[in-house]
This record gives structure tokens, sequence and C-alpha cells, in this order.
């Protein structure tokens, strides 16, 4: 027997949201969305939420369950209950709710489109199909499997802080074009990804890996968007310029040069920019935080550098 | 105990209270640390933005240091711990990817080979029964009353399968050190949350809102310091800590310790000598509790 404290939202009937619990045997083999079927058609035919193949394939039925998103359909009851026997289930996070565990998609699609998410080939059609050889579809292979079941989008800490972000399935889309062999808008495509709310706007926590219900892993995915603008020539932004840096002090010294890194991120000639680190700066300063003036390298630097021409090679 | 030291870039540059506070408590415990001054930076996830291989053959040849001293490696950053281990993993996985990286270490003098030594965080090896036990025999200055929220830092969580916390999404090793130190451990939501250091240069209006959401979280739940194992973190949470409006609003603020820090408190070190004067936010409040 489990307990599912499920968060109602019924909003022309009660503006606020509640929890209610309902009590119901979860089986061995019982999924988590069995479990939401026989509350609604047993105790509650109310009670809403999204459904549709039962096979971790139509992406309908994701919904944060124990805080953390997940597709309801492809998870066992027996293995989320806490010590009490109880899985609390509420709507997506970072989306409207509408009733009870139906959110409004409205921007998570919004986004997905402002990634142009279809092939923008040059030249007229050919006869025959665009084809495309198996290694070159493996570069484009995991984001394919994406089901845009939103569990990424829910979960994503910067979507949390800023609408703008265009979050982690759009970017996996993004990057389903971006890798594809057949599109010619490459350059395009990764000008437009770097503007703020874009690739560089993520915040490496990786709950969208964790929370894909698929191989898609959209951070992994970001971070392929990332090589190829730096490859393309984008580099007139703080991420991009932030890369560089980093790697540059790495090439270097074997060691981060944290002095330079702000400076050369932000760019010498935005001055904007640049007076926004003096407050951190003269803090870090006062307190004796500042890195050394002169940045030391790593013991037996030059098998670094070594490796790093090689690679430049 | 004796292991190889990865110190990583930022415990030798802003926040060289953490490197001092480590050994402090290693020689509290009784661990012997062979500092690898000949380790390269383990990429932080950036260099991969601009060569995954690069980032990989240079934690191969991290790795492959430590694996010629024959002891394992420990971090005292989470940044460090996860991108170590995704190098490693990913390494591992593929023979023909393993050989080329070692073709490319090869004139160096380093080899890596793989599965001789294991990659672990300071906090994952003061979290083992072991560990703890060695801490409860250690303390000389019990925690008692003071309430402390740990901060993970996303890397040593996410993904879960380079995780070696049991359950990346309810952790518990740190809290587990802080009731062995005697201090009252705080859960709260946020202390799995990104602190939004990694973006702070690009959206820092973002990086300071979820900073400032995870500090509120810990405050509103009634902690005295927050605690972390992520020097980067720290950066966030202490160093930008006045510049974040949500906590300014409030009039809030609270002071942010590295996890040796609140160890080596323990062990009977003073805050002066772990340099706790050096944080921007003042850490006399949490002291106070210890007085």
């Amino acid at each position: 027997m489990a307990t599912f404290r499920i968060r109602r939202y019924v909003p022309e009937k009660q503006s606020e949201p509640y929890y209610q619990d309902f009590q119901i045997d979860t089986p061995s083999g019982t999924t988590l969305l069995d479990c939401m079927n026989e509350i609604k058609w047993t105790q509650d035919g109310s009670l809403t939420y999204r459904m549709s193949c039962r096979s971790a394939i139509c992406g309908s039925c994701a919904v944060k369950v124990n805080g953390h998103a997940t597709l309801a359909c492809q998870k066992q009851a027996s293995d989320l209950m806490d010590g009490d026997g109880v899985i609390v289930l509420e709507p997506l996070g970072n989306l409207k709710p509408v009733k009870d565990l139906v959110v409004d998609f409205q921007p998570f699609w919004g986004k997905l489109d402002q990634v142009k998410p279809y092939l923008q080939p040059d030249g007229p059609a050919p006869e025959k199909e665009r084809r495309q050889l198996p290694e070159q579809f493996a570069d484009i292979d995991a984001a394919s499997t994406c089901i845009m079941c939103g569990a990424c989008y829910s979960d994503c800490n910067v979507l949390e802080v800023d609408n703008d972000f265009l979050g982690p399935a759009a970017l996996a889309k993004a990057q389903r074009f971006v890798g594809d062999s057949r599109d010619e808008k490459t350059q395009e495509r990764v000008k437009a990804l770097s503007e703020p709310g874009g690739i560089w706007d993520c915040t490496h926590c990786g709950e969208c890996v964790e929370r894909c219900p698929k191989p898609a892993r959209p951070f992994d995915r970001i971070k392929e968007i990332m090589a190829v603008a730096l490859e393309q020539g984008v580099h007139n932004n703080n991420g991009a310029r932030h890369a560089l840096s980093f790697t540059k002090s790495i090439k270097h010294s074997g060691r981060l040069n944290e002095n330079q890194l702000p400076v050369e991120s932000v760019g010498f000639f935005n001055i904007k920019g640049l007076l926004g680190l003096i407050p951190v700066g003269l803090r870090m300063f006062l307190k004796g935080k500042v890195p050394p003036i002169i940045h030391k390298s790593i013991d037996g630097v030059e098998d670094v550098k070594r490796i790093c021409r090689e690679l430049d090679k | 105990m004796k292991f190889a030291l990865f110190t990583g870039c930022v415990a030798k540059g802003a926040t060289r209270e953490l490197m001092i506070s480590t050994l402090k408590a290693a020689e509290g415990l009784g661990i012997d640390f062979v500092e690898m001054k000949s380790a390269s930076c383990c990429g932080a996830g950036v260099i991969p933005e601009k060569s995954p291989l690069l980032t990989d053959a240079l934690n191969a040849r991290n790795i492959a240091i430590a694996e010629e001293q024959g002891l394992d490696l420990i971090t005292i950053c989470s940044t460090c711990q996860g991108n170590l281990k995704k190098s490693e993993c990913k390494i591992d996985a593929d023979p023909g990817y393993r050989d080329k990286i070692n073709g490319v270490l090869r004139e160096g003098g380093h080899q890596y080979s793989g599965g001789k030594i294991k990659v672990k965080h300071f906090a994952h090896i003061l979290a083992t029964d072991e560990g703890l036990a060695l801490l409860r025999q250690k303390v000389k200055r019990p925690l008692t009353g003071l309430k402390t929220a740990a901060f993970y830092g996303c890397y040593v969580l996410r993904p879960s399968e380079l995780s070696d916390f049991e359950n990346p999404d309810n952790p518990t090793g740190m809290e587990k050190i802080f009731e062995a130190l005697g201090a009252t451990p705080v859960y709260y939501p946020s202390r799995i949350k990104c602190c939004g250091f990694p973006i702070v240069m690009m959206n820092k209006n973002a990086s300071l809102d979820m900073s400032g959401n995870a500090l509120l979280d810990a405050i509103q739940s009634g902690a005295d310091c927050v605690v972390t194992g992520c020097p980067l973190c720290h950066l966030s949470l202490d160093s930008y800590q006045p510049e974040i409006e949500k906590l300014k609003a409030k009039g809030y603020s609270i002071p942010i310790l590295h996890l040796p820090q609140l160890v080596a408190l323990a062990l009977g070190h003073s805050a002066k000598e772990l340099d706790m004067h050096k944080h921007i936010v003042s850490t006399d409040g949490a002291m106070a509790k210890l007085a």
C-alpha cells in the first residue's frame, strides 16, 4: 500500500493549489502511471494529467515525482516510495500549471520553434531523398531520441531564474540540426545560439542529463554546439571568450589564471563589463583573496604544453 | 591513510584558505596527502567546450600520475571530481580511445592504465564508516549547537552514474560528516542545486538569483552557516554574496565555510588559523555559536 500525495489545482474552484492523499496497492510491476490511472478510475475521476502511449515513447506523462521530473510510465511505483510509503506527485516545474498535473507547454514549444527545428539545405531538392551515411547520423543520433517530454525543462536550474533561456530541450534539438551533415545553415545557427539566452547561459547543473528519460542528454549536446560555435569562429560573446581564455591559460601554465580569465571573458574593450568586475575584485583584494599576481605554472608544464601542441596539429 | 592530493586551480588561487584548511584537517586526522604538483587543471567543464580530446588527455595524465604513485587520487573540489571522473569513465569505456590518448601521453613518460586507483572527493573518504569513525575519534571541539547546511556542488552529484553518493537526489554524506563533528545538519531542498558560478560571466543576474535562492532556502531553514565541498560554489556563495539582490532585499547574510574548515574547527583549530577572516562574509556569527 502506498500513499500518493498529489498536488491538486482546480483554478475555477479554488485559487490556491493543495495536496490530497490517495491510498492504493502497488503490486510488483506497477508503474507510476498505472497507479495514477488506478486513482483516476477508482477514486477520483476529476484527477487530471496527460498520458498516452504508456511505453516511454510519446513523452506525455512527465510529472514531478518526489521533487524531480520523470516519465510516469517509465518508473516502478515501488521504487519511488519514501520510508513512510509516500510518493509525492506534482506538475512539471518551470511551466505554468493549468489543472492538477497538467501544465501549459506553450513556452516550451515556442522555444523549440526559435531554434528552427527543421532541415535547411541549400540548392534544389534532389530527385530522391537527402541521404546520410551511418557515421554522419551518429553525430545526431542522441539528440534524435528526444521525445519532448519536458522533464529537462522542468528541472533546469537556469529556467528557474531566467525565462529567456532557451532551455535544454530546445538546445538539444538545435544540436540535432547543427550537427546534421545535410544542413547548410550551421554558421547562422551557431551565431543565433550564441546570443544571450542560448548555449552559453547553460550553468552545467546536469539536471537535464539526470532527468532525460532517453539518451538525448541535453547538456552533452549543448557542449557539442559550443565546440562547433568556437570552431566556426563565433567568438564575440562572453561564453566563447571565457572558453578560449580558459584553454589558453592551461596551454600556457597547466592551470587556470584566475586574474586573466574574467577580464578576457568580458573583453578588453567592454567598458561596462570591465566595470562590473570591480566590486567583486575590490572585495577580494581587500580581504587578500585575489590570486597571486605572478601566475605560477605547474611542475612539468612542458609536458602539458607538448600535449596541447600535439593535439593542435 | 595516504592519498595523492589533486588540489585543483582555485585552492591555489582565490580560495587559498581551502588549501590551508585541507592540510590542517588532514594533519589532525593523520591522513597523509602527497600533493600532485605536476597535475594540470581538470578542464572544469570549460576546456571540453573547445576540445573534449584535450580535456581527456589532460585528465588521463593526471590520473596516470596518481597511478604511478600507487595512491588513490583525492580532490577537494566538486568540479575537479566530476570532470576527472567523466574523463576516466569515457576512456575506460573505449579501449581504442584509451590507446589514442596513451599515444599522446607516451612522449611525456605517462601511461593511463585505468582501474588501478580511485578518484574520490575528500568528502567521500570522510563519509565512509571508516572516515566517520576517524572523525568521531579525533574531534577535540564538538561543533555542538552549530546548524550547518550542506551545499554539495553539482559535479559530485550529476550525472548520477559518476557520483559516489548513494542517492545523488537525496545525498547524506556531508550531513553524516556534520553529525560526526557534533554539528546539527540542516536539510533543505536547495542543497543539491547549482550555485550559478559557471555563468557568472555570461548571465550574472541569473547566476546571482540562483545562489540567492539557495542561500535564502538555507537561511529560512534555520542554518547558521553553509558548508560546501566546492571552491567554485564558495566563490559564488561567499565572494558574490554582497551583490545578491535576493538577500540584500531582506537584509540577510550567511557565512560560507569550506568542508575542510569545518573539519579543522572540530579538530581544535581556530578560525584565524583557517584563514576564515579572509572570507567576504564574516564567519563571526557562526563562530559565536561555538563559543
